[in-house]
């Protein structure tokens, strides 16, 4: 202690009672203090331990490529290519008003872009998804994004993301089956398809990307990094390696698949080359074509307004699975299946083609007017006489219900989805009494249902609407006998080695009953119609090696429009393995430009060395 | 009695009178003193080893010798009778505003505002020394007057006296001094035995003051106090409504408080720190670094060592040898009080962003040493209490 204590000067009371009020301030104060510190460190501790923590780890998702697409011998049809997108973080742009106008003018004068893009772009995507990153531009250079990584205070919740864009290798070829990638809406979050996707996650949008996302989509990996005050990185913590999606092969063969856009050229038409007991597509194709790759990065509005513009042909469309049209004289085979079921003929039964035929003061006649007498119903499609099936038409007309050819038309696969594995198929029309007198009763059709309606059916001409794959399946459930195949392009996915990770299995639809006798009358007609003296495609298939049936087929398309030329074929007749079907909007006659181009795609799938036809069919058909 | 005796031969057989008056510091002050000048040296060192990239050292070394030259001055202050200053009391008070001048002269040079004179060795802030000088020529003045206390013109005169250099200190702007200026003559006043209803007078103006430059002024656009000086001194009371601008430090530094829980995260792992997440960390807001690093424990030492610190200066205060001293203590302790809990406060949340120093702790050498040589004057008061007791005590004992 002090010792001197005692002899101290005494201090003055007041002075004391002054001390004390100071000291007593100063002992309120370090109380205060003291509760606060125990109240954030010892009880509420953990909750800003975690926030220090969520202050310093910043997730990173490191997207996933999707699996790679391949032909069936393997060759690589969808591909990946790594990139660099240009995000816009929510949370950490300026708020609405000049900062931010700033930054969109800094970065279009960075990106390339007009800053009314840049804003356009960042604004409907933060609209639509108010919490995620937004994309400002894909695949932008390395050299740019090291300098907005340098200048980052100019560029506030500016930020690159690794990324893998598709690649299209063969770019015209195939287009219309792959489809696009993009990055997942709200209302497919809520879907139970896209289960574990997360928003900002890029998935199949279209064509097979969309229908086998499941296997194509990978699983994200996550990088935890620290970062300090600035979001400089200053360590790496965890990582989660990102799992690529599987492969998917297909069915297609790329040198069929070539060989049919090479025919169509710059045509607008389609092609379908399936596997006639299984439904496999080898081949399938519309024209004009487009080079996906332009759907790899964010499409510019003007590009995607050529691509779907009426009179650039509207590549975007495609006409195989999409396009509805009369199919002419090819529908004869529809015709001679409901007249034979429907007992109006045997396969035997003479008709007589006069050349014309007048039903209700309407004439009905050949194309060229020619005669071909009396005849049966295999020569009858050897030859594609009209007024034999005009006869038809007229008595299934009146038997009945007369929907007999409707019926079949239905059965066989028209009118009604094929359940190819593409999205947005188009579903065609098969005309009945009841569709047209409806239309009327609404005045958009000038008038009721007619006999005249039904024989214009009878060949495949008027109202009716099919698609070139609805065609394929046709021909086929008649080559098969009945079973009618549900056409697929997806084959087995795989892993990246190339190992068989599950097989589709993809049985036949359903069974129609077409009598054997029938259905070999039939084939017999249509081989005839390739090979036999007479028959309309004979000459186009002079010399050919692979046995083939085949029809013909010219659809008017109304006054001052060329014809449509139709060609649908059958190899290996006997025992059917391929339907091949070709189409071509304006190519006049059957014979004289879509069964040119089957035969090509027909050598093409044979790998038979084929030098074309001597000659184009000039049959009028 | 024998004990007090024994002592007392002790001390007339030491001739050396230095020795003599160094044997009578408080030593539980320089305890205090020198434990806090550690405490900041080791937190420094830790916080700011990453700051400077190649120099880890930066900052630590010249705490360190901020620190070193500062206690030598305190020791030298100590052995100094404080009493002379008194006389002094024009020469200090026209230094001080000298050197608060000269601030402004500099600066509109330099074209821009600034609180620090450019030192060969280190930048010098005139307001920080102008706290010292301002206890010492305030309570000198208010001696002069001591027996006219109940005089409204005594009252209002030393007010005067404190508001210019804190109307002067405010516009450079260092609102923080200017506050601590105030704190500084209230204390002082308080001390001496100022009548209450002075005091009720001055909150009377103050609270319409206050008024006048939050609310009215800016409502007929005059700005007295710049916006982020109000934003800062509003954000405590709801920091998450602007967590980009003053919230945010807020935010950051209630979160490495938090974060420290009891014992602390360990230099290593203190993220908040270390990552620059809390900003200022090696000054205003070095007291978030001891509680992240060190935790309840190490924020707990730190205060004790500050509570140490204030009693010995109020006890101090009840044993200066005349009333000069019983001031100049009163003054210094309302400095190290306001600056104590308004920068504590301020990191913990509970008080307002003024820019407040800790003392002793915050990195910064015009602070340390004119805190140090603030705690070698209440030494010196110490130093001449005792010599006069003892004093006393041999004649009564002669």
């Amino acid at each position: 202690m002090y010792l001197d204590s005692g002899n101290r000067p005494p201090i003055t009371p007041q002075l004391a009672w002054r001390v004390a009020v100071i000291g007593g301030f100063a002992l309120v104060m370090f109380a205060l203090i003291f509760f606060r510190l125990w109240y954030l460190q010892v009880l509420s501790g953990d909750k800003y331990l975690a926030e220090a923590n969520d202050n310093r780890i910043r997730e990173i998702k490191v997207q996933a490529p999707r699996g790679v697409i391949l032909d069936r011998d393997g060759r690589v049809l969808v591909a990946n290519r790594p990139s660099l997108a240009v995000k816009v973080r929510p949370d950490e742009i300026p708020a609405p008003g000049p900062a931010r106008q700033q930054l969109y003018r800094r970065l279009g004068r960075t990106l390339g872009l007009p800053p009314r893009e840049v804003r356009a772009r960042v604004e409907e995507q933060l609209k639509a998804q108010p919490f995620v990153a937004a994309t400002v531009k894909q695949d932008v250079s390395h050299p740019v994004v090291t300098y907005l990584a340098e200048h980052g205070d100019d560029f506030p919740g500016v930020e690159p993301e690794a990324i893998h864009l598709r690649e299209y290798p063969h770019r015209e070829i195939g287009a219309h089956l792959f489809g696009t990638v993009g990055e997942v809406t709200e209302k497919q979050m809520k879907d139970t398809r896209y289960r574990g996707v997360v928003l900002g996650d890029r998935v199949g949008q279209s064509g097979i990307e969309y229908s086998y996302d499941r296997f194509l989509r990978g699983e994200n990996g996550k990088k935890r990094v620290q970062v300090n005050a600035l979001g400089v990185k200053t360590r790496n913590l965890r990582e989660s390696d990102a799992k690529q999606g599987r492969n998917l092969r297909l069915g297609i063969d790329l040198d069929v698949q070539r060989v049919g856009q090479a025919a169509l050229g710059t045509s607008r038409g389609a092609f379908v080359v399936m596997h006639a007991k299984t439904g496999e597509i080898v081949a399938l194709g519309s024209s004009p074509s487009f080079d996906p790759n332009i759907f790899a990065k964010i499409i510019r509005q003007r590009d995607y307004d050529r691509l779907s513009s009426e009179e650039n042909g509207k590549p975007l469309f495609n006409r195989a699975t999409q396009a509805g049209y009369p199919t002419g004289s090819t529908f004869k085979l529809v015709t001679a299946v409901a007249a034979l079921e429907g007992g109006l003929i045997t396969p035997d039964t003479p008709l007589y083609d006069s050349g014309s035929l007048k039903v209700g003061g309407v004439i009905f006649r050949n194309a060229g007017g020619v005669s071909h007498g009396s005849l049966s119903l295999r020569h009858a499609l050897t030859v594609s006489s009209d007024v034999f099936f005009y006869q038809l038409g007229l008595a299934a007309n009146n038997k009945g219900d007369g929907l007999l050819i409707q019926n079949w038309a239905k059965r066989l696969g028209m009118g009604r989805l094929t359940g190819i594995d593409l999205p947005a198929e188009g579903q065609g029309l098969v005309p009945t009494p009841a569709w047209r007198n409806a239309l009327y009763k609404k005045k958009l059709a000038d008038r009721q249902w007619s006999v005249g309606d039904n024989i214009n059916l009878s060949i495949g001409q008027g109202d009716l609407s099919v698609t070139p794959l609805q065609l394929a399946v046709a021909y086929a459930t008649v080559a098969n006998g009945g079973w009618a195949p549900r056409p697929h392009l997806g084959r087995r996915i795989e892993d990246a080695d190339g190992r068989v990770l599950q097989e589709f299995e993809t049985p036949a639809r359903r069974r129609v009953q077409i009598a054997e006798p029938y259905r070999r009358a039939i084939m017999d007609g249509i081989v005839g119609a390739a090979n036999s003296p007479g028959g309309t495609s004979t000459a186009v298939f002079d010399g050919f090696r692979i046995p083939i049936a085949g029809k013909t087929g010219t659809a008017e398309k109304g006054p001052g429009r060329a014809d449509q030329s139709w060609y649908a074929a059958v190899t290996y007749p006997d025992d059917p393995q391929y339907v091949v079907v070709a189409t071509d909007e304006a190519g006049g006659f059957g014979a004289e430009r879509a069964a040119p181009m089957v035969r090509q795609i027909i050598a093409a799938l044979y790998d038979a060395k084929d030098d074309g036809p001597a000659t184009t069919g000039r049959v009028l058909d | 009695m024998e004990g007090r005796g024994a002592f007392g031969t002790a001390v007339k057989g030491f001739r050396d009178e230095s020795a003599a008056r160094f044997v009578r510091i408080d030593t539980l002050l320089l305890l205090a003193t020198v434990g806090l000048m550690a405490c900041s040296i080791y937190t420094i060192g830790t916080a700011t080893e990453d700051d400077i990239a190649g120099s880890p050292y930066y900052y630590v070394l010249r705490q360190s010798i901020y620190a070193g030259v500062g206690l030598t001055l305190m020791l030298l202050v100590a052995r100094f009778d404080y009493s002379r200053l008194r006389e002094l009391k024009l020469g200090l008070y026209g230094v001080m505003i000298a050197s608060i001048g000269l601030v402004f002269l500099l600066g509109a040079a330099a074209r821009g505002s600034r609180r620090w004179i450019e030192l060969p060795f280190f930048r010098f802030q005139p307001s920080e020394l102008g706290k010292l000088l301002l206890i010492l020529a305030l309570s000198a003045f208010l001696i002069d007057r001591i027996r006219r206390l109940q005089d409204k013109e005594t009252t209002s005169r030393i007010m005067l006296l404190a508001l210019i250099p804190a109307i002067m200190v405010v516009s450079q702007p260092d609102l923080g001094s200017g506050l601590v200026y105030l704190a500084i003559v209230v204390t002082i006043l308080f001390v001496a035995g100022t009548p209450w209803t002075h005091f009720a007078a001055l909150g009377g103006l103050a609270a319409a003051a206050v008024t006048v430059v939050l609310v009215a002024a800016p409502a007929v656009g005059v700005t007295v106090l710049k916006d982020y000086q109000v934003d800062r001194l509003t954000a405590f009371i709801n920091p998450s409504d602007d967590p980009q601008e003053q919230g945010y430090q807020l935010n950051q530094s209630i979160t490495a408080i938090g974060s420290g829980q009891k014992t602390g995260r360990g230099s290593e792992e203190a993220t908040q720190t270390k990552l620059d997440f809390l900003p200022e960390h090696h000054t205003d807001f070095v007291f978030a670094v001891v509680g992240e690093e060190f935790g309840f424990a190490g924020a707990a030492l730190v205060l004790s060592l500050f509570a140490l610190l204030i009693w010995r200066a109020l006890r101090i205060m009840t044993m200066s040898k005349n009333l000069y001293g019983s001031l100049i203590a009163g003054g210094i302790c309302a400095m190290l009080m306001f600056q104590v809990f308004v920068n504590v406060g301020m990191t913990v949340g509970i008080m307002p962003i003024t820019g407040v120093p800790l003392p002793l702790m915050s990195y910064g050498g015009s602070s340390v040493l004119v805190t140090l040589l603030a705690v070698g004057l209440l030494q010196s008061i110490h130093v001449q209490a005792r010599e006069t007791a003892a004093a006393k005590g041999r004649e009564l004992i002669v």
